[in-house]
């Protein structure tokens, strides 16, 4: 198992502001617009350097959405920030309409994603969104692992001409992936090659999956690691070839199982090539208020969840 | 600058038009954009400074206008056929298998013109704020223009959007409510009476005009040229424009029957009776 080591842990929004914050340096035509969650999204930094560009509309993420469509036309390339909650099952016919049925450029950006919001209960953990999102035509859904990754996301989306599902997280997590990774929209990364079982995770269910390799190393089990930060398009080849190998596969990610990673990556292997699969998901649950850690444990999204679903898969292996 | 009588012309066409395509796919909605043909013409073919031939999505240097109530698609699409967008004979294909003219106006179908989807109401102002606020950043000193119906000012977003055009001094922009007073289930005092639009928007920080003859292109011209000189002076400005639905069609006028109702074969022929052809039909 390949050693991952990370310097500290830091929050996956923060490589949102500051990946924000770098475009607003690089591309005059990047604007940002936050209905009243500025510091939560760590916005601040690009509102202060440059006001001009940035549009406090208030708590009314309808119109958010709407103006943030109005304003690609005349180029602009707005980035629209608030709760992952609020950034899609609140606004979604604005989204459907304004945004993905009319081809605009609009990078729609969703921190507190999930369980790991914590204390503030099941209002504002949701664990929809990347199914809500992903079943728009056109829409590009991405949900980086760590703080880097999230920064080099963000600028990378600037690039990509259409409309993108932005999601990350309140929490601090390791942050341990290279400062100068590429990022590659719609291309895995191979974290660790093995041969036993294949894991796919997302989000900050990619260092769990890390540290559930390491434990399934300890027990002579040769996991091989993928990060999927891109949820669609999704590398078809990168999931086939691997499942082609270890002839069975684990997802994991912070989402409900109807309509995440797990469901994308089952439809796929459904039609391209059936393999055994395992998903570590929340199962049709909402979620509640307690900390990050507590409630990853009670909804079965830890390391060890990661460990004994590659364990029951294999044992299905045929 | 166009006369009025030249204008005229053009409406009775546009209401052939809106009459044809709507009785040809037996579907639409006829009422609704026939109360608002003389507001398109004159937006269209007087007041405002556009490049038909040259369509962009970004219209730098352009005025720009968004239907926010996209169901009265027919006059939308016959305004922008007859001024040069597209093909008038394409207005034979709307609501057909493969067309560009889709039931509710979209940009999906790279149809010229058409800038922003629009159908599920209440979204248009939002967009047109944002068009606004890009053109301001841009140094471009063009107007937008937006329509709305009375009835999607039910929607909460519409007010959403009118909070905000005040308070961040959207002046660049000029919305117009049709103000036909009907909805799909009767009269809008009836169905949710909004009380007072104009205290309501002036409360909203919004200068209000009323434009009481809204099928009369004299009245229409006049209004929008006085909207233009409210624009850049701090506040958003709005028309509350009265309309009769139907307007131009003495069987369609005076009820919320058809906002969504084609004619028959006998109304057809009736309707066109009481609107001469004047550009030629498609």
């Amino acid at each position: 198992m390949k050693k991952y080591t990370y310097t500290e842990k830091k929050d996956t929004r923060s490589g949102f502001g500051a990946g924000l914050s770098e475009l607003g340096k690089t591309n005059p035509n990047v604007v940002a617009l936050c209905a009243d969650l500025t510091g939560s999204l760590k916005m601040d930094a690009f509102a202060k350097d440059h006001p001009e560009r940035f549009f406090q509309v208030g708590i009314a993420e309808a119109n958010m959405i709407g103006i943030a469509a109005g304003l690609t036309i005349g180029g602009k390339i707005p980035f629209t920030g608030t709760f992952a909650n609020f950034s899609t099952g609140r606004v979604y016919d604005q989204i459907r309409q304004s945004v993905a049925y009319s081809d605009k450029n609009v990078k729609i950006c969703a921190s507190h994603a999930g369980l790991t919001l914590g204390e503030d209960g099941a209002t504002h953990q949701i664990l929809e969104d990347l199914g809500l999102m992903k079943m728009l035509p056109g829409m590009v859904v991405i949900n980086p692992c760590d703080y880097n990754q999230t920064k080099a996301a963000t600028i990378a989306i600037a690039d990509h001409h259409g409309p993108v599902y932005l999601r990350f997280g309140r929490p601090t997590v390791p942050n341990f992936t290279p400062a100068d990774q590429k990022f590659e929209i719609g291309k895995a990364v191979m974290l660790n090659e093995g041969t036993d079982v294949s894991i796919f995770a997302t989000g900050h269910l990619v260092w769990k999956a890390i540290e559930a390799g390491e434990q399934l190393a300890a027990q002579g089990i040769s996991a091989e690691i993928i990060n999927i930060h891109t949820i669609k398009p999704l590398d078809n080849s990168a999931v086939i070839n691997s499942a082609k190998k270890t002839k069975c596969v684990v997802t994991a990610e912070e989402h409900q199982m109807n309509g995440g990673l797990g469901d994308s990556i089952a439809q796929l292997l459904a039609r391209e090539l059936p393999t055994p699969l395992e998903m570590v998901a929340v199962n049709d649950s909402f979620g509640e208020s307690g900390t990050p850690a507590q409630l990853m444990t009670k909804y079965g999204l830890d390391a060890i969840n990661i460990v004994e679903a590659a364990k029951k898969v294999i044992a299905r292996k045929a | 600058m166009a006369s009025t009588a030249e204008l005229e012309k053009i409406v009775t066409q546009v209401r052939r038009d809106i009459i044809r395509m709507v009785h040809a796919v037996n579907s639409g909605h006829p009422g609704g954009s026939l109360g608002c043909t003389e507001y398109l013409v004159a937006l269209y073919f007087d007041i405002m400074k556009h490049n038909p031939s040259k369509f962009t999505m970004d219209g730098v240097g352009e005025d720009l206008f968004f239907l926010s109530n996209g169901h009265i698609s027919p006059v939308f699409y016959s305004v922008l056929a007859r001024s040069g967008y597209f093909p008038v004979k394409e207005l034979a294909t709307f609501r057909k298998l493969n067309s560009r003219l889709q039931g509710h106006p979209t940009t999906h179908e790279h149809l010229e013109g058409v800038r922003m989807a629009s159908g599920s109401l209440g979204q248009g102002l939002s967009n047109a704020i944002g068009a606004a606020l890009a053109k301001k950043l841009n140094k471009d000193n063009s107007i937008v223009y937006s329509l709305h119906g009375d009835g999607e000012l039910q929607e909460g977003q519409i007010w959403e959007a009118a909070m905000y055009a005040s308070a961040k001094n959207v002046d660049n922009l000029i919305a117009t409510v049709d103000m036909n007073g009907q909805q799909i289930d009767g009269s809008t005092d009836k169905v949710l009476n909004m009380g007072s639009l104009r205290a309501k928007f002036e409360a909203f920080g919004w200068h209000v005009l009323d434009l009481e003859k809204g099928n009369d292109m004299a009245s229409v011209v006049n209004a929008l040229n006085t909207a233009k000189t409210h624009t850049g002076k701090g506040k958003p400005v709005i028309i509350l424009m009265k309309t009769e639905m139907g307007n131009g069609v003495d069987f369609m006028m005076g009820s919320h029957k058809w906002h969504g109702v084609a004619p028959n074969d006998e109304q057809l022929a009736q309707a066109l009776n009481q609107n001469a052809e004047t550009l030629g039909d498609y």
